[in-house]
């Protein structure tokens, strides 16, 4: 699109395809970059990831479009887009989208203070510093608001009491960006956006097992936790429009993360034979599959021309709500059709009998429920959708 | 909104604004009820032409703006709003595009500044049968003493009533599914021999049949080369798509923008329907659609214009997703609605038959998924 009207951009394209070319690791070709950033376990013990995430920090391009002075790449949302297309144009990924990457950081570049910035943002960047986000309670969940883990002056630090709950990769975190309860008298008005440090004594992480056998989620205890209090952000009970901030950044992340995925055809091929025309021969789950990549298609436009408008108009669209469950459905729908056209050979858990791809589609699929739930379900998306997009009434 | 020139937000703006103004939703009502059979209004298209939109695609030297398909699709977007009726995706797309590419020198100079000037209507007719299908063309042409003689029916011809020349698609041999042996021929609609009739279709838009009984034609009526038409009217089809695509965005789009209103002003139990989430979520799940299908006309008119080798299997993913959208969001018009929706007096009603035919027309959506499976290999 842009490529057309700017030579920079075509130029910078043609660099971002040979680079790729020369440095991604192929065993990693069509993987999915999940795993690796939500098991930090798996991360550190795969060296084409710890390759391949090495060489993209020294690029410059563990966070593109952050500013330099931060530890960023310096470039344009614009740049940041090819980047991210011809990545995927060869089935390589963004091995640096944390959650520090995703959340933390354009929200500490907005609201946090110029020592807090030198001080966390570069470590993001260069992938040093694993973070998670304690956000959600066992009695808050899409209540976001209504959390109850208390943070108490403790003189010269915070004290820290309470439970989160969904904690993607707290066991294996260095850091937790964290909403507390400053104010007991007050909703929004009394949370305070906190930065704490998770090797802290009183801190303890116990992985959740979930449908998909994985154990990325878990349950954090803060049990009297100092934290320094040049680790709040904002201020206090300033908490609640930062978090919102940063749920946008969730949101848009999580809506840009699924672009288009590799062709199910040859796998369908494979599995369920072809017809005289060579086409997949099973017409119900041809038809489908059809669909879905067309729907998928969509929604690479759609993610495309998103990042073109907001190169155009300043702010974030709320839009971004429908996108985050577009995404979903498609990619639910995909994990779905994978498996049904695996037959039996999609049911697999583990043992030789199933080869690895099929005992990876089985778990893809088991976990694609959690897409239309975290990071906002489904519904709390359509709810902000209809009140803030469409402007229908509480 | 795809990021447009300064020319083409003038464009868009001013298109917006006519049909606003000159052609609202009650003035293809007033002519829906008139009966008459042309299907859209001459003087309303005399000043659409007047504005220069119906020579948006022709070339500079015949009249034209060579502004290119986004740009066509822009004000397409805008009339399908209003439901404007006009023969532009015919005439000014499809027909403009067939003799650029195909037409002999002589074709071009005659047509395409009448065209651009909208003192022609020329239009396309292809499917011969209830499904669109451009290879089972069977109207045949055969040689005679040095001419053409054209026999077959053609149906439905949208805008045929109104047209004063057709791009006839017919066999010059072969047989009904062939890539080879289909010629295209310009045809004054006023020849001999040949005979309009009138499809009177759930919306009134001067759809016709038409017979070709001998019709007698030289051989400057060929358009292009004899037996090798397939590929030119591909393309001529799919330009014609791209822009029925538009204007089925424009279309949902409004039906959407009409029903989100009534959503925030219909009281039931004492409350505003559109506090309900049950509804908000309908609401919320069309515009998610509405989303995907601007992403995806917008993709195809600039594959379009960038003569993309993608171009072919973007319009059927417009079509196939506008056709989709379109039918969906002007049901959920009628049922949140409610039994006003059912009423003809109401606008609702106007968009869903809108909806069905423009998903029939040059391909529905299950045709468009058909060709786009066949182009990337499913």
């Amino acid at each position: 699109m842009f490529d057309h009207a700017d030579p920079d951009l075509a130029g910078f394209r043609e660099e971002a395809v040979a680079w790729i070319k020369a440095n991604f690791p192929s065993a990693l070709t069509g993987k999915s970059p999940t795993p690796f950033i939500t098991d930090g376990a798996l991360a550190d013990s795969d060296p084409d990831y710890q390759a391949w995430l090495k060489r993209v920090v020294s690029k410059g391009w563990g966070a593109p479009t952050w500013p330099e002075e931060y530890g960023g790449g310096g470039l344009t949302q614009a740049h940041s887009v090819i980047i991210h297309e011809e990545l995927a144009r060869v089935g390589a990924f963004h091995p640096n989208h944390t959650y520090g990457e995703m959340m933390l950081g354009p929200t500490l570049l907005e609201y946090g203070d110029e020592v807090q910035k030198r001080r966390f943002i570069p470590p993001i960047a260069r992938a040093e510093v694993r973070w998670c986000q304690g956000f959600s309670e066992p009695g808050a969940g899409s209540d976001l608001a209504s959390l109850q883990t208390k943070c108490v002056d403790g003189g010269d630090h915070w004290i820290v009491t309470g439970q989160k709950i969904w904690t993607s990769g707290a066991n294996h975190s260095h850091w937790c960006f964290c909403l507390v309860r400053t104010d007991t008298t007050t909703k929004h008005g009394g949370i305070s956006f906190l930065l704490i440090d998770m090797s802290s004594p009183g801190i303890e992480a116990r992985p959740i097992y979930l449908i998909s056998g994985s154990t990325h989620f878990c349950e954090v205890f803060f049990n009297d936790v100092k934290v320094p209090k040049e680790n709040m952000v904002g201020g206090l009970n300033k908490g609640w429009p930062i978090a919102k901030r940063l749920l946008q950044f969730e949101r848009d992340s999580l809506a840009s993360g699924r672009a288009e995925a590799p062709s199910l055809a040859p796998l369908a091929k494979q599995y369920l034979g072809v017809n005289a025309l060579g086409q997949i021969a099973d017409p119900d789950v041809r038809h489908r599959v059809v669909r879905n990549a067309m729907r998928a298609r969509a929604y690479a436009h759609t993610m495309r021309r998103a990042a073109l408008e907001a190169k155009t108009n300043a702010g974030v669209s709320a839009a971004v709500s429908a996108l985050k469950n577009l995404g979903s459905d498609i990619a639910q729908e995909r994990a779905d059709l994978a498996v049904e056209i695996l037959g039996h050979n999609g049911l697999g858990w583990e043992g030789d009998h199933f080869a690895a791809a099929e005992i990876e589609a089985t778990r893809a699929w088991l976990h694609s429920r959690a897409f239309s739930i975290y990071g906002g379900s489904l519904e709390i998306q359509n709810n902000i959708t209809a009140k803030r997009v469409l402007g229908l009434p509480g | 909104m795809a990021i447009l020139s300064e020319e083409q937000v003038m464009l868009k703006d001013a298109a917006s604004a006519w049909a606003r103004d000159r052609s609202p939703i009650a003035a293809y009502r007033k002519l829906r009820n008139s009966g008459a059979l042309q299907g859209y209004d001459s003087a309303l298209f005399a000043e659409i032409a007047e504005m220069g939109w119906a020579g948006i695609v022709a070339p500079e030297e015949h009249g034209g703006a060579d502004f290119g398909f986004m740009s066509m699709g822009v004000v397409l977007e805008q009339l399908g709003r209003t439901l404007t009726p006009s023969p532009l995706v015919n005439s000014s797309l499809a027909a403009v595009i067939g003799l650029r590419r195909a037409g002999s020198a002589a074709q071009q100079q005659h047509w395409l500044p009448k065209i651009a000037a909208g003192e022609a209507v020329v239009t396309i007719a292809v499917d011969e049968g209830a499904q669109h299908n451009p290879l089972a063309v069977a109207l045949k042409a055969e040689k005679s003493r040095g001419n053409w003689l054209l026999n077959g029916e053609k149906r439905p011809v949208l805008h045929g009533m109104g047209a004063s020349a057709v791009l006839v698609a017919a066999r010059t041999s072969g047989a009904a599914g062939d890539v080879e042996g289909l010629t295209l021929f310009i045809v004054p609609t006023n020849a001999p021999k040949l005979s309009k009739a009138s499809l009177a279709e759930v919306e009134q838009r001067g759809a016709a049949i038409y017979t070709f009984n001998g019709v007698e034609l030289g051989a400057d009526a060929i358009v292009g080369e004899v037996g090798k038409a397939a590929s030119v009217l591909d393309h001529m089809l799919d330009c014609a798509r791209a822009g029925l695509a538009a204007e089925m965005l424009g279309s949902a789009s409004a039906a959407f923008d009409i029903t989100l209103a009534y959503l925030k002003t219909r009281l039931q139990f004492g409350q505003l329907i559109g506090s309900f989430q049950a509804l908000q979520h309908r609401a919320a799940a069309l515009y998610g659609e509405l989303e995907l299908t601007r992403s995806a006309v917008e993709a195809a008119l600039e594959a379009l214009d960038a003569q993309s080798p993608q171009a072919r299997e973007l319009v059927s993913l417009a079509k196939a997703l506008a056709g989709d959208t379109f039918k969906r969001v002007s049901g959920e018009m009628i049922q949140l609605h409610g039994g006003i929706g059912m009423t003809d007096e109401h606008d609702a009603g106007l968009f869903y038959k809108r909806a069905r035919v423009a998903d029939m027309s040059y391909g529905s959506a299950a045709y468009h998924r058909e060709r786009y499976a066949a182009l990337t290999g499913y």
